[in-house]
């Protein structure tokens, strides 16, 4: 008996896990699995890129480039930097309905909203209403965190300071009559953004919130003139500015500007003349960027996509191309069975 | 210039410069490194030379003692040898540059005095930390470790505004968790040091304190204390031994902790202290010892007691070490000498250097390569900044100014550089080294929790000692094992015999039962209960009465030098030197010839139940050149006979010729049993008539002191002997040696066997038995060399023919082939022809890589030593690797090490040696691996180990299994986990180029700082710990599995290229899919989807997917751990992002969880998640193909074993029966012991022994008084027998009592304590003759001379100072 106490103190327990026997699944690349699994994946991805390229397909785009490098463009005039409240306007044509909703991007390239310190050059704690860093904004703010008068910049910041101004009007050219197309600047920014992210201190006027506070230097108005109108729309939490203030990923990007959802225009744009009046502030040519708009609607999956949809489809046909190779290989050269 | 001891027997010869110093090392032969100590020792053990060396003046120094006038310089050996073989009573004087501060000076019993010395107390600490310095110096260590420095100069870089791409936690957490980690390790090791330490810190102990015994603590214990010890004691400190309860003050250790070694030792003290029996005596021994500062060599001490202003000399035999105990001896008093950390224990238990595998080295080179990687990545990118900065960013300033102090392109480059080098530093993951050491922590608990590998007989586990080498065991290409302990069990059982021409043993019944085991009790009360004969036939006839069984268990009865000891009637206990002695007279006195007692000149038996008194007339000892042992006996009737034991080959040729067809007869039973791999003995006897003995005695008294005449006279008596018959003793194998050496060498694993234990005087004959008994030799093997040359010529000349028997055999069978199969002739013809054009040496090693036939090799130690040396070992080693079986007889310690460094060196093959006694510590210590085989007494080769177990069997299952799953689930881990970081970290470099190489990265910081720790990191751990590819069973019936380890084809640098590049293309897949998609996609509410945040998302998630998809593939064994991880990963990520991206963090800290709600906003998208499914086909598409093509074109041993499992697992279940039962039975065919018969003819002779016992016995110093009490009331019918011993103790305790230490004495201790001897070569004599010329010819001749007539004159002659 006590041998056998003994004993047990040193065996090892015989357990499953302490002697390795743990119950298992053992998979194998077997030829039943794996050849009908190429099979259906490469079917399933032939099926998905058909639907996403005939989707694509549906969607119409229509891109304008305002930048004004040409001369024969309407806003080379107003690519002259020195130029103030220029305004420039283009016009196109559409043969057909253009679906609605219609979005309307603008668009930037080469701009690189991207780049490191660009992207951390902004006080969230700021945006977030939060006063006490209206008197003293995040350090990563600089250059853009105080002014020459070692004023509080707000909102401080790379990202705010370069914020987009050029506003654009749309108009409808009916027996020669400009009809105004009206654009929704409503939720044009992440819902998020707008709730949760952005917020104005609550503080009635808002401007006072702003006491001893500069405006950042490119813009012309304090952030609580961006929509004197609307205080749904002022202050951080103007769309605009929320959408300028979700910086790209990559440096040609573009970004939401108006949607046309009203009136007249509710199911699209409907063939015809149309001119675009832009209130040209926002330089790019400096560093040799381009703008543009961009109208275009979207479908289930989004906007114009065909690099998905063609993606699918290789992919696919691949996946059964080799699943054939390996039916010939495993015919050829499968394990001898078991005797 | 320098000092000498001033009581110093040293005579310096000859001060050498540098070029003079070289030249002797050339004559020496020994290319010994200058500078470090080299000394030679002389074969007589008399003389010491040692070399000093020391910068530009080198010192020759020769120490000679009195009355040898032939200095003789062996071998040039390191230092450690010399201490092993150098004899113990020299009394060697440390020779230093300041010798005043390095001797030790010890007062018994004055602590005042000894305390100005400040010698170290006997309280030791292992321990590296206390409560209060634990951080800093943990701290400290982990900082010294290259990867956490690096990873703590990143944080600093981090911190540098202008550098940090990255948020300083997403270094600091990572590095904390690691260094935690490490630290709570450290902190539980040095814990249980500390508890051990403090265990033995209070043992208790009597120390003599003003002039009474006290107990005191071990730590207590003082330098120049008196302790006393009683038996079965452990030793507390390093004593001098100063009196004893036994008489002339002998004590008997065990040394087992010390060395290994299990047999007893006796020490004695200094012939002046050993009356200070009592107390009160020793209390007022004021004696001083003067000796050497603590050392580690455990046989060798030097000192100088004085006292009553005399000195007397001290060596190792008169000490009792620290870790000894006291056996045999009731109590004995000791003065401490060196205590605690200066004992010789202590020094000996140094760190152990510190082994890496060979996946450590690659890793190391690897993660080099990865750092020059890094920068290169780092510069490319730089190079790209500067010029988009100069191109771009300079025109973009008005957006976005460049930092102050940045006034240039250039200077931004060299910030992107550091912020680059931060971003892409997870290539290299701080998670690695750490996963590393935890998978193999996991690995070696499942060593020590097998089963399998619990001897239930000793009661002991696996234990894995060492946590960082398991994988190493799966890439096991040599083992060297020792033979004693390891293959074989060291218990002799007296298995069969031959008497008159009978062969009497264990019947070989292949089907039938077990033989019954004979029951000795009925007949014989005073039968040994343990012993085991299973043929009844001997019993029978010995109960009969048959004279010639009666007369061959008699020989054995007497024929010994066993000692015996009787604590109550009946319960005999025999002390024997060796195993193979107990075996005999055990078996002799359960067949009725009970060996009772024996005094100097007396042996008492029990014959039959009936005491019987034996008068010892003489032992003719054994010797190495005799290979036998005589005793000569007066009967009670006055007969006087002579019995001898003997090898077959001596004692054959010395019978009488008289019973030629016994002879016979007895010759071809030892030819059977020597076939069976047994032990065996012939025994004969002679009878003497009183004149003969008288003649004999008187030449023999003649002969006394010169060796030669001695053994003439022994040859002249041991002549016309009669036969008796012979003996067959089994050295047990250990259970399942055969098969696991069997199985190893299907795995291509070559088993060298290297003996030469000191116990067992292993012979070239007794060497190759076992060589057969455990399969390594069969007769199947085409040929066995047996190189056993003396000289160096010699060797050379036995390595060549082996080589050159071996090419042509080759040669002849490939071409046999090319006949026979003509396709494959190619690459035979090739070998042949390029055979057809070698030299005769260097054979090419390609050519001795291709020997086909089984050939084996055997090398004494003698040709070792020469086959060792410098421009043999290349020779050497390609003809020894070319043989299937390797075995090295009698090869010391130290040769062991050389032999596996060879290997090491030369085939760059991993290496594991196996042993279990202190001998095979070195070569534990050299090899890779090194595995003690525990359970035994001795545990030095244990703790110098990195595996123990208790049998050598389990062997198979360490590196079958274990080894193998070790190797394959660390390369998997490998594999995937440079991977995955690839793959995670390269997307960066790629969105450089889109970003103005601004060093921004793809994703956020959390996920950047959690991706190694938390998302990806317990899948691949769960990988690493329990994949396997086959069940234990299919690696134990397929060695072949355990190939690719050893030839390293699971992670190399080719499959780190292969998993790199598969890294950086799923890198590429991660960035441009993502990238081409969602440039210009809109979600349905028609806002982008390029914004920074959700590419972010999208790219991470897609990134986290796919690396989870492709642990999945790689995992082969699924159990309920892989899929809490696995799928537990991929929760834990959305689970992690969507808390990290939630409003309520953001509300607290707006600055650091900017991500608000992206994660949502992102994965609502489905054209976000048909990105990540397209990412994902299109990484790993491509490997499941690769892969399954490979499992078909090209499969695996292992894959091919895996798919016959399912598939027959699969049979089973739908035939429904079970799976177990059917494989289950793998490997456990014991055979028990096989040989083939009817093979080569080999002598079994086998004679464990020492010289020197006999005279031990007859001079009756190793006798103690009790014993010889106890021996009286054995035999107390026997008057006469008391007479005799009277007499006896009259005669002989006298002389030895009478104080001076008496020659006999001394030599006989000097052959207890020096066991090993030393084999003295001519040619390495002449050698030393040469260079003792040459100093001679220094002008230092008549210091020699002088040195060997006056030892004692303290000369100092110094030349050329």
């Amino acid at each position: 008996m006590v041998k056998d106490e003994n004993e047990s103190a040193n065996r090892p327990d015989n357990t499953a896990f302490t002697q390795q026997r743990l119950p298992a699944w053992q998979p194998m690349l077997s030829a039943g699995i794996v050849i009908p699994g190429f099979v259906l994946i490469g079917l399933a991805f032939i099926g998905i890129g058909v639907a996403l390229f005939i989707t694509s397909r549906s969607i119409q785009v229509l891109e304008l480039d305002y930048t004004g490098m040409e001369q024969d463009s309407p806003c080379f005039r107003c690519s002259n930097a020195d130029l103030r409240d220029c305004v420039c306007s283009i016009r196109f044509s559409i043969n057909s309905l253009f679906e609605g909703p219609v979005f309307f991007y603008y668009g930037l390239s080469n701009y690189f909203q991207n780049y490191r310190r660009y992207g951390v050059s902004r006080d969230d704690n700021q945006l977030y209403g939060d006063l006490t860093y209206f008197k003293k904004p995040f350090d990563q703010c600089e250059p853009y965190r105080y002014d020459s008068n070692n004023q509080p910049i707000v909102p401080c910041g790379s990202v705010a300071n370069s914020m987009f101004n050029d506003t654009f009007t749309l108009f409808q050219n009916v027996n020669d009559q400009q009809v105004v197309v009206p654009l929704d600047g409503k939720g044009i920014a992440w819902w998020t953004d707008y709730n949760i992210k952005f917020r104005n201190p609550s503080i009635t006027p808002l401007r006072n919130a702003f006491n001893g506070t500069a405006k950042p230097l490119f813009w012309s108005r304090p952030a609580y003139e961006l929509d004197p109108s609307d205080p749904a729309n002022n202050g951080f939490i103007n769309q605009d500015f929320l959408v300028w203030m979700r910086t790209a990923a990559l440096p040609d990007f573009r970004k939401l500007y108006r949607r046309i959802t009203e009136g007249n225009y509710a199911n699209g744009l409907p063939a015809g003349n149309y001119t675009l009046e832009i209130a040209y502030n926002y330089p790019v040519l400096s560093f040799n960027g381009r703008k543009k708009v961009v109208f275009s609607n979207v479908s289930w999956m989004g906007g114009k996509n065909e690099f998905l949809g063609i993606a699918y489809l290789v992919i696919g046909s691949l996946c059964v191309v080799m699943s054939v190779v390996m039916l010939i290989v495993y015919a050829k050269f499968k394990f001898p069975e078991e005797d | 210039m320098m000092r000498t001891a001033a009581c110093a027997n040293v005579r310096v010869l000859a001060i050498f410069h540098l070029p003079l110093l070289t030249e002797t090392l050339i004559n020496l032969r020994a290319p010994g490194s200058l500078g470090c100590d080299i000394a030679a020792s002389s074969s007589s053990s008399s003389s010491f030379v040692s070399l000093i060396t020391s910068h530009r003046t080198c010192i020759f120094v020769a120490h000679l003692q009195n009355g040898d006038q032939k200095a003789s310089v062996q071998q040039m050996k390191p230092v450690m040898e010399v201490s092993a073989c150098a004899c113990q009573h020299t009394d060697v004087d440390f020779l230093t540059t300041d010798n005043k501060k390095e001797e030790r000076r010890v007062r018994a019993n004055d602590r005042d005095s000894n305390e100005n010395f400040q010698y170290a107390s006997n309280c030791i600490t292992t321990s590296k930390y206390n409560v209060l310095t634990f951080l800093p110096i943990n701290l400290f260590e982990q900082f010294q470790e290259v990867a956490n420095t690096y990873f703590l100069f990143l944080l600093i870089l981090q911190l540098i505004p202008q550098i940090s791409s990255l948020s300083w936690f997403t270094t600091i957490v990572p590095l904390a968790l690691v260094l935690s980690i490490t630290a709570v390790k450290d902190a539980t090791d040095d814990f249980f040091r500390h508890k051990s330490d403090n265990q033995v810190n209070n043992r208790q102990s009597q120390v003599l304190m003003r002039g009474s015994l006290q107990n005191e603590k071990w730590m207590n214990v003082r330098v120049g204390d008196i302790i006393k010890l009683e038996n079965n004691q452990f030793v507390a400190a390093d004593l001098l031994l100063l009196s004893s309860s036994e008489p002339h003050g002998l004590c008997y250790i065990e040394t087992a902790e010390l060395d290994g070694e299990t047999n007893m030792k006796v020490r004695q003290s200094v012939s002046v202290t050993t009356d200070l029996g009592d107390p009160d005596n020793l209390a007022q021994f004021n004696g001083e010892v003067v000796c050497e500062p603590p050392n580690n060599k455990l046989d060798r001490f030097s000192g100088t007691l004085y006292w009553r202003h005399k000195k007397h000399p001290l060596s190792n035999q008169n000490m009792l070490l620290r870790g000894c105990v006291l056996r045999n001896t009731e109590a004995c008093y000791g003065l401490v000498i060196f205590a605690g950390p200066d004992t010789k224990l202590m020094q000996n238990s140094g760190r152990t250097k510190f082994k890496r595998t060979s996946i450590d080295h690659l890793m190391n080179t690897l993660v080099l390569w990865i750092f020059g990687f890094l920068v290169c990545m780092g510069v490319i990118l730089a190079v790209g900044n500067a010029a988009w900065e100069r191109e771009v960013g300079s025109l973009f300033q008005s957006y976005l100014p460049w930092d102050p102090p940045v006034d240039g392109f250039l200077f931004s480059a060299l910030l992107a550089f550091w912020s680059y080098v931060i971003i892409l530093n997870t290539v290299v993951p701080i998670s690695l080294y750490v996963s590393v050491e935890v998978i193999r922590l996991g690995h070696s608990y499942f060593i020590n929790w097998d089963q399998r590998m619990f001897c239930s007989q000793c009661n002991t586990a696996a234990e894995a000692r060492t946590t960082t080498l398991s994988e190493e065991l799966g890439q096991v290409e040599y083992i060297f094992s020792d033979k004693t302990g390891t293959l074989t069990q060291n218990i002799m059982s007296f298995n069969k015999c031959s008497i008159n021409g009978h062969s009497y043993g264990e019947v070989a019944d292949p089907l039938g039962a077990q033989p019954k085991r004979l029951d000795f009790t009925p007949f014989n009360p005073l039968a040994d209960p343990d012993f085991c004969f299973y043929d009844d036939t001997l019993l029978e006839s010995v109960k009969v009465g048959d004279p010639h069984a009666e007369e061959f268990f008699r020989l054995l009865s007497l024929c010994h030098t066993v000692m015996s000891e009787e604590k109550n009637e009946g319960e005999l206990v025999y002390k024997a030197q060796s195993p193979d002695e107990r075996a005999l007279v055990t078996a002799a006195r359960n067949f009725g010839f009970v060996f009772r007692s024996r005094t100097p000149g007396t042996i008492t038996t029990t014959e039959m139940g009936r005491p019987v008194t034996y008068t010892l007339l003489a032992i003719l000892d054994f010797n190495n050149t005799r290979k036998r042992m005589s005793v000569i006996v007066r009967n009670p009737e006055g007969g006087i006979r002579l019995y001898c034991k003997g090898a077959d080959t001596v004692l054959l040729e010395r019978l009488c010729p008289c019973k030629q067809d016994l002879i016979n007869i007895t010759s071809d039973h030892l030819n059977e049993y020597a076939a069976d791999g047994l032990r065996t003995l012939a025994l004969a006897y002679r009878d003497l008539s009183e004149e003969q003995w008288e003649t004999w005695s008187e030449s023999h008294r003649h002969a006394e002191k010169e060796e030669d005449l001695l053994s003439a006279a022994y040859e002249q008596i041991e002549q016309d002997m009669m036969l008796l018959g012979a003996t067959a003793i089994e050295d047990k194998l250990q259970e399942g040696v055969p098969e696991t050496i069997a199985l190893l060498s299907l795995a291509n694993i070559k088993t060298w066997v290297l003996t030469g234990d000191k116990q067992v005087l292993s012979r070239t004959e007794t060497a190759v038995n076992i060589g057969y008994s455990c399969k390594m030799l069969t007769d199947d093997m085409t040929e066995v060399f047996i190189i056993s040359g003396c000289s160096v010529q010699r060797v050379k000349q036995e390595l060549r023919r082996a080589r050159e028997r071996m090419i042509a055999h080759s040669q002849t069978k490939d071409s046999e082939k090319k006949e026979v199969v003509e396709g494959c002739a190619a690459a035979c013809l090739k070998i042949f022809r390029r055979g057809g054009k070698l030299p005769p040496f260097p054979f090419s090693s390609n050519l001795m890589d291709n020997i086909s036939g089984d050939f084996a090799l055997v090398i004494n130690g003698h040709s070792l030593a020469h086959a060792l040396e410098a421009d043999m070992e290349k020779e050497f080693v390609t003809t020894a690797c070319a043989c299937k079986a390797m075995i090295c007889c009698r090869v010391t310690p130290l040769q062991k090490a050389q032999v596996v460094e060879l290997v090491k060196k030369h085939k760059r093959a991993v290496t594991l040696a196996i042993g279990d006694g202190a001998n095979d510590v070195s070569m534990i210590k050299s090899a890779h691996i090194g595995v003690g085989i525990s359970g035994q007494e001795g545990i030095q080769a244990v703790l110098a180990s990195d595996y123990s177990f208790s049998q050598f069997r389990f062997l198979q299952r360490l590196l079958l299994v274990h080894g193998r799953w070790s190797y394959l689930r660390m390369c998997r881990f490998l594999c995937y986990f440079f991977y995955k970081n690839f793959a995670f970290t390269m997307v960066h470099f790629w969105f450089g180029f889109f970003c103005g190489f601004s060093a921004q990265t793809v994703y956020d910081q959390f996920f950047i700082t959690l991706y190694n720790i938390v998302y990806t990191s317990l899948p691949v751990l769960a990988m690493g710990i329990f994949d396997q590819d086959v069940p234990d069973q299919r690696s134990l019936e397929n060695p072949k599995l355990y190939e690719p380890g050893q030839l390293n084809l699971l992670f190399n640098k080719r499959e780190f290229f292969i998993c790199i590049a598969q890294g950086i293309y799923t890198s590429v897949v991660l960035f441009f899919v993502p990238y081409a998609v969602l440039a210009n996609a809109s979600q349905s509410s028609g806002e982008p989807l390029a914004d920074y945040q959700t590419f972010a998302v999208t790219t991470a998630t897609a990134l986290v997917i796919v690396v989870s998809v492709q642990i999945s593939l790689d995992t082969s064994f699924w159990t309920i751990f892989n899929h809490v991880f696995v799928w537990g990963s991929l929760g834990c990520y959305f689970t992690i992002m969507f808390v990290v991206h939630s409003q309520t963090l953001f509300r607290s800290f707006p600055n650091h969880f900017h991500f608000v709600a992206s994660a949502q906003s992102t994965l609502l998208q489905p054209v976000v998640w048909l990105t990540i499914a397209l990412a994902t086909a299109i990484c790993i598409v491509p490997v499941l193909a690769f892969r399954f093509l490979k499992l078909d074109l090209k499969p695996q041993l292992s894959d091919t074993v895996r798919y016959t499992q399912l598939v027959r697992q699969k049979k089973l279940r739908s035939a429904g029966g079970s799976v177990a039962s059917t494989w289950r039975s793998a490997g456990s065919c014991s055979e028990g012991r096989l040989g083939a018969r009817g093979g080569s003819r080999r002598s079994g002779y086998a004679f464990a022994h020492q010289e020197g016992f006999g005279e031990l016995i007859t001079s009756g110093k190793n006798m103690r008084l009790s014993s010889l009490a106890l021996a009286s009331f054995a035999s107390r019918h026997s008057s006469s027998w008391i007479d005799t011993l009277r007499r006896k103790k009259h005669a002989h305790t006298p002389p030895s009592t009478s104080g001076e230490c008496t020659p006999a004495l001394s030599h006989s201790s000097s052959v207890l304590g020096c066991s090993q001897e030393a084999p003295i070569e001519e040619e390495t004599v002449r050698d030393s003759q040469i260079i003792l010329m040459t100093i001679t010819s220094m002008g230092a001749s008549e210091e020699v001379a002088n040195s060997a007539g006056s030892p004692s004159c303290q000369e100092n002659h110094t030349n050329g100072v």
